[in-house]
Parts: C-alpha cells; structure tokens; sequence
C-alpha cells in the first residue's frame, strides 16, 4: 500500500500538476486576452476616489 | 426614491446584528463558565479576555451605526488596520532585540519563567509574522480589493470583527506563550481554542473579501487580489490541517496533537515552509502588485509574466516543506521531493521579483528621489536574494551543513527584515496620507533615515547570522587527526557571543528605524508637514503629481 | 440580465478559490497521506513504550518552557552527528510523540539520547544555574522548577487523551497514573505495578533530591533521563526494507 501511494504520488500527482500548470500557461498567453491584461495591468493607476455605486452596479 | 432602497439593507443590518449579539451572548456565557471551572490559571485568564471581548462586543454592535453614506470605501478598517501595524511591528521588533541580548548575555533570562528565552522566542516571532504581518495583510488587503473592485467592502459588522476578533487572537496567543501555554509546533504554537477561534474569524475574513470580489465591475479580478486569495484559502488549510489536536479537557488550556512523531513532523513543516509561502509571500506579494505599480506610477510591467508567477509559485511551494527534515527519520524519496521542489522555486520567485522591479521601467529616477518607492523596490530586491538563498539551502550537501545553525536564522530575516518588513513599511507610508486624509506624509525626510538606518541593520543581522552559522556548521563537524570531533559543543557556544552582539545591534538599529516611522506616520495622522520638506516629492501616490 | 451577468462574476472568484486549493492540496496529500502507510513509523520497535506518567508531566514542562527552541531532538545520519550524539534517530522513536519535539535549531546540544549521559545532581545544578556547570552556556536558568510542585490533578485525562490519539495506554495504567507517578519518586516503596505496567528499565528514584516535595524538576529530569534509553540501537538492522530511508 505504502509503495503503491509513493508510485501513484510520483506519477499522477505530478501529472496532473504538469496538466493544470499548462492550461495557467495557456490562458496567460492566449492571444484574446491579451487587451484584457494591457488594461488590468494599469488598474492600480485607474482607481478613484469613489467606488462605483450599488446604483450603478446592481439595478 | 433611495427610501425602498435603504430600508431592506437598515434592515438586513438590524438582522445580522442582532445574529451577531445571540453568537456573542452564548460566547459570553460559555468563557465565563469555562473561566469558573478552568483547570489551570492560563485558561481562567484566556477565558476572562473572551468574556470582556465578547461584552465589549455586545456593546459595541448594538450601539453599531453603519455610517450614512455607504456608497463610498471603507476607508476606516484600514485606518485601524495602518495603527495595528505599527503598534504590533514596534512590539514584534522589541522582542526581537529584548532574546537576541538573552543569547548574547545569558542573564537577561533574570531566571523567571515567563521571560526566558524559550517562552520569548515563540512571542516574537508570532507577534512578527502574525501580529504585524497578519495586520498589514488585513488592512492592505481590505484596501487592495475594495480599490481594485470598485467596491465598498462587503459587510459593515464583518470587517470589523475580522479586525478585533484577529488582534484578540493575537493578544491570546501572545499572553499564552507567557505563561507557557503552546503546542510547540513552530509557528503554530497558539494552542486549541486560540486556534478555534482563529478559524472563526478566517472564515469571515474570506467571506468579507470573496463578497467584496463579488460585487465588483470589472470581469477580471486583478491580480493582487489572486495573491491574496491564494494567502486567506492556502491559510485556512493549512491551519486545519496542522493543529488537529485533542484537549485534555474543555476546560484545559492543553492539548495533545492527534499526529505522532515522523507523520507530525512532515505536518508541522508542511504547514510551516507554507506558512511562508503563503503568509509571507503569497500574502506580501499581493501587496507588491498593488502598491509598487501604485507608487511608481507605471502599469504592471508583465501582466502575463505576473499570472504565470501566481500559478507557478503556489505549485511549487507546497511541495517544498520536507526540505526542512533533511536526513531526519523522515523517508528519503518525500526529501529529495521537498529539495527538487524547492530548487524549481527559484524560478517563479525571480520571474516574479523581475516584475516588481521592472515596473519601475521608464520611472528609474524615483529611485533617487522616493524613499518610498525605494523601500518598495528594495524590499523586492532581498526577496531576490533570500528566495535564491532558499533554494540552495534546500539542497541536502548544502543543508546538512547549515540546518540547526543560524545560517537558517540570517536566511530567515533576510526575508522577514529585507522584504516582509520594507515591502510593509513601503505600503504603510502609502496608506498613512490616504487613510487619514492627509495630502502627505509628515516627512520623507524621515522616510529616508528609516531607510538607511533599517537597511544598515538588515546588513550587520544577516552578515553576523552567516559567519557565526557556517562557522558554527564547520565547528560541529570538524576532525582532528585522530578521526575526533575537534570542539566540544560549549567551544562553538562560546565563538557565537560577538555574532550575537553584532546581531543584536543590528535588530536595535531596525527597531529604532520602526521608531521613526511610528513617529513620522503619527504626525502625519495629526496633520502636520514637517517644516523643510521637499515640495515636488510630497505629493502622495493616490494622486497624480 | 444584468444580474444573470453578476451571478456568472461572482462564481469566477469561487472558481479560483476551488482551483488555488487543488493546486495546493495536491502536494501536501501526495507528501503527506503515504506517511500513513509506512511501517517504519507506524510498527513497533523493540523496547519502545509509552511515557509514564512522571515522564509525560515532564514532557509537558519541557515544552512549557520552548526547550524546543533551542534543543533538537534528531540525530540526523550524517557521521559528525553520530559521533557526538549517538546512532541516529529512528523514526519509530518519537511515535509517541504528540506532537514531537524534532526541533529545527541547535543553540544548545541535540538531546535525544541525552538519557544517562549526566547524573541527576547535574542536571539540577544545570537546570537550577546553568553557567555553574557549563561556564559557556547561554541557557537561562531554571532554578523556579525546584520549588514549584507538580501539578499532576488532571493526569488521568492526560493520558486519556494521548490514548485518544492512539498512545497504547491500557485501562490499568490510566487507573493508576496517580500512583504511578508517585512510585516512580519513591525507590524504597512499591514499585511493582509501575514495572509491571511499563518495563523494568522505567528509572525508579527521587529526581529532585527533595523528597519532601513532588516538584516540576523531578519530573522534567525523569522525563531527560529516560530520552533515547528505551530502543538498544545495538541490535537495530538499519537496511531493513521496510525503513526506506
């Protein structure tokens, strides 16, 4: 059992890991995203003074 | 008009109040007949604290009034949260200096129980890392989400009961290690009820922040945020995970934990390597994404390279805890898997630290003229190094010989002094005009000899930790000739004591930098500009100069 | 519409949540979990058993006072440490430990096999005044544990407790943890039941060398004295396969 977990461990598990990573990669690089993070990435120097009112937020 | 409005939210205000007043009446009854029967004198006086807490609460909900306009920030949380901060550091840094004279000249231990060294130790590095740390990631990060969402934080009740109920987690744990109450697992010494109630109050702190991430504009949640997020979930789990322990009584302030030997050891590392990852860098740099573009003014250098960090650095660093029990009894393949781990971290930590500091392209100048920013940029410069350092103290050939010396502790704080520590300062005097309404700090002047002095002391702390901690390794494995250990135990004890005097000189030069700050971020909430000051450089980053 | 668009929102940030902890969930299991399974922690190791009373209050004072802090218990298998310290640390050795006391920094020496290595009256001058028997020592002193009686009340919940996490404690020895404590302080009286219930290596004796008092002291040496005394490492097979390390 305990062989069985170290092996399933060492091989799936980080399988699995490679998989997800890719996929955060993919999405990072993805052509169609990439106006969204020119914008996100100047957030920081866009906020203002006033939140965006529940008004104008939820109808 | 806003009357349909305004109703149901008064009275929604009215129900989670008076939800709130029932959970701290039961809570009042419960510490009160725990402090009655306690089984020792820590629990009757931790019992006490609750009650008055949970009075104090009462009192304080019921006469709760949400302020008119909740249109606007909750700038107030984070107000108290900057105050926290400096109070806690000041406390965290004192400790500090107060054990580093202990090692260097014994008799300040003044042969009492509750001020000896191992009693100490646990207070200041939880009042560093929890208290001060934990209080700067609250506030930054109530202030962080609410900006780059749009949004007043969710709740009015809830953020403030993340504010008291943690600081009251604090002042239990702290008080604790006092009286010798802890579970000795290192980092997470607060022992069973501490850490039931630590629990509660983490989940209202997610609560607040994912309600606060829900009722923003913008699709995307930014990225400060995904660290931070990243810093309250990684943590809840963590802390389950570790401190799964048994009370000998309800009434008893001890526990035994439910894991025994090798199998709690690799929990307890587990918890307590991500416990760094995910409390002092997930968590900081959530604050480095926001505050360093902020204070720079200049967008995120990368903002793909910033994603990829995230996903790669909360991939790796959860593997990496078995570095810390290198050639213990613990299995070899789960070693090796921590060193390979660990190694692997090098990488998104540098990808991350060239984002911070390349946001500054194009701005370089600030360097020279903002000690502020500088703070900022610096404080990403030691988390360079130190998470460079990580990663080859990890390697077995490498641990062996610097594990159980202070070669770990210099390691130690040239990431909590060098990065957790200025990348805090750096966001505390951004927040200090904008959280009291101030058009500027009261002196960057001041800011620049809280720079050099805190900078001088992280030298002399970590140059002292390195010589007197290899040399300390090499001791303990040295040979004469005849094939004998060439030094006693008590030989290397004695060529540790000018390290440590020169290690404590530099925690007192850190301490007295912290001073400068308290004082400095003092007159600023009272309003005041120091006379002198240079005119172009006060402006403060939540405008434009 | 409007609010169809803020449900899809709201569940993007639960969707990261769930996603940051697979991701990090999965290393800690993969870690963690088989530990469960491997024998040489879980399987006994010959001479290994449960502190007695005496000793467990005074493995609750050594980690009242942060001993931890400064002192490992883990004799890592590398030559230098052997040399100094003794065989190295077996993971069956601290199984029942909750939670154990590994340490992570030698300001002081490693004490796992600190057991009879001095004699009682030197660790009460050592705990009492530290520099008096080790001019170089930078540990503070202890001189309070003397004086101080042992508060030994609730010690049958005490080890019902450890037994709860699975420390084979029997019936019989949770019913006479009082007496047992006591026997273990009084070599001339009857120290049967306490041999009987855990071995006769269990070292009987006045620690503190005040009979007149059941002191934290005595407990805390009775629990140094016995560190690393219970397994012969002389007979222990190290390249078992079953100890994968």
């Amino acid at each position: 059992m305990y062989h069985q977990m170290v092996h399933f461990a060492g091989t799936w598990g980080l399988g699995l890991l490679a998989l997800l990573f890719g996929i955060a990669v993919i999405y990072a690089l993805w052509p169609a995203n990439r106006e969204k993070f020119r914008r996100m990435a100047a957030l920081p120097l866009e906020d203002e003074e006033e939140p965006i009112s529940d008004k104008e937020a939820r109808p | 008009m806003t009357m349909n409005e305004a109703t149901p939210r008064t009275q929604g205000l009215n129900a989670s109040a008076m939800g709130v007043i029932a959970a701290f009446v039961a809570g009042a009854f419960w510490s009160l007949y725990t402090a009655i029967h306690a089984y020792d004198a820590p629990m009757r006086f931790h019992a006490l604290l609750f009650t008055a807490f949970f009075v104090i609460g009462i009192a304080q909900v019921a006469a709760f009034r949400p302020p008119a306009d909740r249109s606007q920030y909750n700038v107030k949380i984070v107000k108290y949260g900057v105050v926290a901060s400096v109070f806690w550091g000041i406390a965290a840094f004192l400790v500090g200096v107060l054990i580093a004279f202990q090692l260097a000249f014994p008799a300040l231990n003044f042969d009492t129980s509750f001020l000896n060294f191992g009693r100490l130790r646990p207070l200041h590095t939880s009042a560093a890392i929890f208290a001060f740390g934990g209080n700067v990631l609250i506030a930054t990060s109530f202030w962080v989400v609410q900006r780059t969402s749009r949004a007043r934080l969710a709740g009015e009740i809830a953020p403030w009961f993340v504010f008291w109920g943690y600081n009251l987690f604090i002042v239990i744990a702290g008080t604790g290690y006092l009286m010798g109450v802890t579970q000795s697992k290192e980092y997470a010494e607060p022992e069973w009820y501490a850490d039931l109630w630590l629990t509660i109050v983490w989940v209202v702190y997610l609560l607040v922040f994912l309600g606060t991430l829900a009722r923003r504009r913008e699709p995307h949640i930014y990225v400060a945020n995904w660290f931070y997020l990243a810093f309250i979930v990684t943590i809840a789990m963590l802390h389950l995970g570790n401190n799964v322990a048994l009370p000998v009584s309800l009434f008893s302030s001890k526990s035994v934990i439910a894991y025994a030997g090798a199998q709690d050891a690799l929990i307890q590392w587990w918890y307590g390597h991500n416990a760094v990852g995910f409390f002092l860098t997930a968590g900081f740099l959530g604050i480095m994404y926001y505050f360093v573009p902020k204070r720079a003014e200049r967008p995120v250098y990368s903002y793909r390279l910033s994603i990829i960090h995230f996903w790669a650095l909360i991939f790796l660093y959860i593997w990496a805890g078995p570095h810390h029990l290198h050639y213990t009894a613990l299995p070899m393949w789960a070693q090796t898997l921590g060193a390979t781990f660990s190694v692997m971290l090098w990488m998104p930590s540098w990808g991350g630290m060239l984002n911070g500091l390349l946001t500054l392209k194009g701005a370089w100048d600030k360097l020279r003229t903002d000690p502020v920013i500088r703070m900022l940029v610096v404080s990403v410069a030691f988390y360079g190094m130190s998470t460079f350092e990580g990663p080859v103290m990890s390697m077995h050939w490498v641990n062996g010989l610097s594990h159980y010396t202070d070669w770990t502790i210099g390691h130690v704080h040239s990431g909590a002094l060098g990065w957790v520590g200025f990348v805090s300062f750096g966001a505390l005097y951004c927040l200090a005009p904008w959280v009291f309404r101030r058009k500027q700090l009261y002196s960057l002047v001041l800011v620049e000899w809280h720079f050099w002095i805190a900078t001088l002391g992280i030298l002399l702390y970590i140059t002292a930790m390195w010589v007197s901690g290899i040399m300390q390794g090499l001791m303990w494995r040295s040979y004469d000739a005849l094939g004998f250990l060439e030094y006693s135990f008590a030989e290397t004890v004695v060529r540790m004591h000018p390290y440590y005097v020169i290690r404590a000189t530099g925690g007192v030069l850190f301490l007295i930098g912290a001073l400068i700050m308290a004082w400095n971020i003092y007159m600023t909430a009272r309003g005041r500009v120091r006379s002198g000051e240079p005119e172009v450089l006060a402006a403060p980053a939540g405008m434009a100069i | 519409m409007a609010k169809l668009s803020h449900e899809k929102i709201e569940k993007n940030s639960i969707l990261l949540l769930v996603l940051i902890l697979v991701v990090v969930s999965i290393g800690g299991l993969v870690e963690i979990v088989p530990l469960f399974w491997m024998k040489s922690s879980i399987e006994k190791v010959e001479g290994m058993r449960p502190y007695t009373p005496l000793e467990l209050m005074g493995r609750d004072i050594y980690i009242r006072e942060g001993c931890y802090v400064c002192h490992s218990q883990m004799i890592r298998s590398l030559r230098s440490e052997v040399d100094r310290y003794g065989h190295y640390s077996l993971a069956a050795e601290s199984m029942y430990d909750h939670p154990f006391q590994w340490g992570s920094k030698r300001t002081g020496p490693d004490l796992a096999r600190v057991g009879g290595k001095y004699s009682d009256e030197w660790h009460r001058l050592h705990l009492a005044d530290p520099r008096s028997v080790v001019p170089e020592s930078v540990m503070p002193g202890y001189p309070f544990l003397a004086e101080t009686p042992l508060d030994a009340r609730h010690i049958r919940e005490r080890l019902e407790a450890d037994r709860a996490v699975g420390v084979p404690y029997s019936e019989e020895m949770i019913a006479h943890a009082d007496e047992d404590l006591r026997a273990q302080l009084a070599p001339g009286g009857d120290t049967d039941g306490l041999i009987a219930r855990y071995g006769d290596k269990v070292q009987v004796r006045d620690f503190d060398g005040n009979p007149k008092m059941v002191s934290e002291l005595d407990a805390l040496i009775a629990y140094l004295q016995m560190l690393g005394t219970l397994v012969d490492t002389k007979s222990f097979k190290a390249n078992e396969q079953d100890n994968d390390r």
